[in-house]
């Protein structure tokens, strides 16, 4: 880390270093002590700090949550244990369709099928909080804007689960003749920021969403003039508006949770050629077991 | 360097100087309070001594070294565009820090300690924001109002004082959207509407703290030494849906997502006036990080939650309330006869005020006056039982409607029981106001 000016006022300063009369011997990082001031529960309210409504997504859980799981999209969840029942943990797939089916379908799959049911926060990108509508909603179903400071206190300090797709758009942009085909991961931040928060990376592939909301062509003309993040021509949009958006395929889920791995080290994330590495190798685990799933399933849509 | 004992508080008669000079009064560990201010004190004040000046600073710096002021407050800073012309709130944010600071350098300079009362709209809002703002994440983006420039500018001005004194503990306070009985700003206008104006698509995230918090915080840095940048917010970021809900109104999504800014426009010549810096919040909300405040000792009384509660408390009450309670005009000659006086004897009541200190003797060390007489004999406060029946059952709205058809005695014996059980704002104002209104309906 660079060397930085010990004023008063820098942030690393003497405020966090000593704990006025703390019983322990052992100096604790600041970081650590954090953890105990978190804002207590309120049970009277609906909503999380991150503006997650029990009560809104319960009702997507139980209609639109629940018709696709079940009935249209008959997800088939391998490796569920996989999942680790307490403690923040990093769920990292691949990504596809253009209003993405897949990031849904797994928070199903780990609230219906782990035995220890737990929220998956999703995070998605920002420009959603600028978006009129998807500002209001997004948020309430349990996504999260990608920064990295967002999932480090949800992975860290909130032990919570974070599902994120180091494709990004360019996993949600990309053709249906690419279909499969993961892009670059990213710069590795999420690998940095499960590093930095010494959490596990639980590898997730999904089959099924590719084929779900195929993308045959980009309307960039129709882009510019909505200022969409996107307008793909896929098989409902654009000539049924923007709820053709939701005009999912019915093809068939394989859900797939990969063994974790461990962070169990400080600094790991200091270590930039360490963090590439594991990005890589993540990539190609997915990338791997993606082939084989798609090798054994006899059709798309059963 | 520890506890503060020579105090001088700047911007006495804005708001938080006027609260916190109170707060202060009451700490018997505190020997001098003096204010500064260009205004009257807008608040009744026992022992602070207020000095009208502006912030030239060769004046501050006399008064700074006159009285030996180990500790400098600067509660000035303007973080609410709505309430002067941006040239008056730069010149007050940029110009007036700047000359604090210089005032309280230098060689032979005592000053240990430096507390600077900031805002949350130094961080901004961007549709790109962490959730959770730290202390030390910087400004993801440039400043785009006038006021967040001046709060970034007077912020470095402070970075730069910090640096140069090492020897002096500087702390920043950056405080959340303040609500409370007391304050006014623009979001409690806001949610004095009947109605409450939002973005359309939009249902931002927010965070708040009580007026008695942000009192509290600034009192706890003077208490203890905290270096470095603090944010001020309480528990809990609530969605604007959900204040709404709480204050128990309507939700009125007409401001447009496109073309807002011209939509505030025409607002505002209707006559509500929605500042830039609040247009952004409305559209994208603000969460802080307060931990780094907690972990150094200070305890919240409110959450949000109960924050936006107690406001909407005071709202209800606001139509019975109004008008019962005379604004507080200072008088220089009143005021100095008071202090200085060798025949004002320790804390006789003042006009129809009831005492705010109680009554039992706290050794206050004031070195000027005259020695504290013997407390002027009350009825024994405590020994009174309830008078009404349940009363700890009884909401605090439930209280008030009884409350005109107890006498004047049974009311003090209320008043006294009240502020030794849960001293509950509303039903103490409430009790305080009939009071002062009968004692003004029986003089000639």
């Amino acid at each position: 880390m660079a060397e930085r000016a010990r004023t008063s006022l820098s942030p690393e300063g003497p405020a966090g270093t000593d704990n006025g009369g703390d019983e322990r011997h052992l100096p604790v990082p600041h970081r650590d002590d954090l953890r105990r001031h978190l804002p207590g529960v309120e049970p009277e309210r609906q909503l999380t700090d991150w503006g997650r409504s029990e009560r809104i997504e319960g009702i997507f859980d139980n209609t639109l949550g629940n018709f696709f799981y079940r009935y249209w999209f008959r997800c088939e969840v391998e490796g569920i244990e996989n999942v680790p029942a307490t403690g923040g943990a990093m769920l990292v797939s691949n990504h596809s369709g253009a209003l993405p089916p897949d990031a849904a379908m797994i928070g199903k799959a780990v609230k219906e099928e782990h035995p220890h049911p737990r929220p998956v926060n999703i995070t998605v990108e920002h420009f959603f909080k600028g978006y009129p509508g998807f500002s209001m909603l997004i948020p309430k179903l349990g996504c999260v804007a990608a920064h990295p400071a967002n999932v480090h206190r949800l992975l860290y300090d909130e032990e919570q689960l974070v599902l994120v797709f180091p494709e990004g758009r360019k996993g949600t942009e990309k053709l249906y003749k690419n279909r499969y085909r993961l892009r670059r991961f990213g710069r590795g931040g999420f690998v940095e920021a499960a590093m930095r928060a010494r959490a596990p990376i639980v590898p997730v592939c999904v089959v099924g969403a590719e084929e779900a909301a195929p993308i045959f062509a980009h309307l960039s003309p129709l882009q510019k003039v909505t200022g969409l993040i996107y307008a793909p021509l896929t098989p409902t949009f654009p000539h049924f508006g923007l709820l053709g958006m939701l005009g999912y395929l019915p093809a068939k889920f394989h859900i797939r949770f990969l063994d974790p791995i461990h962070f169990d080290d400080e600094d790991l994330h200091l270590d930039k050629s360490l963090v590439q590495t594991v990005a890589h190798d993540i990539r190609a685990k997915i990338q791997q077991n993606l082939f084989e799933m798609l090798e054994e399933r006899e059709s798309v849509w059963f | 360097m520890g506890s503060s004992k020579r105090v001088l508080v700047t911007g006495l008669s804005t708001y938080w100087g006027g609260r916190l000079a109170q707060a202060l009064e009451r700490d018997p560990e505190i020997d001098v309070i003096i204010g500064v201010d260009s205004e009257n004190p807008t608040r009744e004040l026992e022992r602070t001594e207020f000095v009208r000046v502006g912030t030239q600073h060769a004046l501050l710096r006399r008064i700074v070294q006159a009285a030996e002021i180990d500790t400098v407050v600067d509660t000035r800073l303007v973080v609410d565009s709505a309430t002067t012309s941006s040239r008056a709130a730069h010149e007050n944010n940029v110009i007036g820090t700047m000359n604090i600071l210089a005032a309280c350098s230098g060689p032979d300079c005592n000053v240990r300690k430096l507390v600077f009362k900031s805002s949350a709209h130094f961080y901004g809002t961007e549709q790109d924001d962490p959730a959770f703002f730290t202390e030390a994440m910087g400004r993801p983006h440039p400043p785009t109002t006038l006021i967040e420039r001046d709060i970034v500018e007077a912020e470095a001005a402070v970075n730069e004082y910090a640096e140069q004194n090492p020897e002096t503990t500087v702390t920043l306070l950056r405080c959340t959207n303040v609500l409370g009985p007391d304050v006014r700003t623009t979001h409690t206008a806001l949610f004095s509407l009947p109605a409450v104006p939002m973005i359309l698509g939009f249902d931002p995230r927010y965070q708040f703290v009580h007026e008695d918090d942000v009192v509290g915080a600034l009192a706890h840095s003077l208490r203890g030494d905290l270096p470095g940048v603090y944010n001020v917010a309480a528990d809990g970021v609530l969605a604007l849906s959900e204040v709404v809900g709480l204050l128990g109104k309507p939700y009125l999504p007409i401001l447009p997502p496109w073309g807002t800014g011209l939509a505030a426009t025409l607002l505002k010549r209707a006559g509500l006036n929605l500042p830039p810096e609040m247009l952004s919040q409305l559209r994208f909300g603000r969460g802080l990080d307060n931990r780094k405040l907690k972990a150094m000792g200070f305890q919240y009384r409110y959450t949000s939650r109960e924050t936006v509660i107690k406001l909407a408390e005071h709202l209800r009450l606001a139509p019975i309330l109004r008008g019962a309670r005379e604004p507080f005009t200072y008088e220089r000659e009143v005021e100095d006869f008071l202090r200085w006086s060798p025949h004002v004897r320790g804390s006789v009541p003042r006009g129809e005020r009831v005492p705010r200190r109680a009554p039992e003797p706290v050794a206050t060390p004031e070195p000027q006056a005259p020695p504290e007489p013997e407390p002027i004999a009350v009825e024994e406060p405590q020994a009174a039982g309830p008078p009404v029946e349940h009363y700890d059952d009884l909401e605090a709205e439930e209280v008030i409607s009884l409350l005109g058809s107890l006498e004047a005695s049974d009311l003090e014996a209320l008043l006294e029981y009240e502020r030794e059980r849960e001293a509950r704002a509303a039903i103490l104002t409430a009790i305080e106001a009939i009071l002062s209104r009968r004692a003004m309906g029986s003089r000639p």
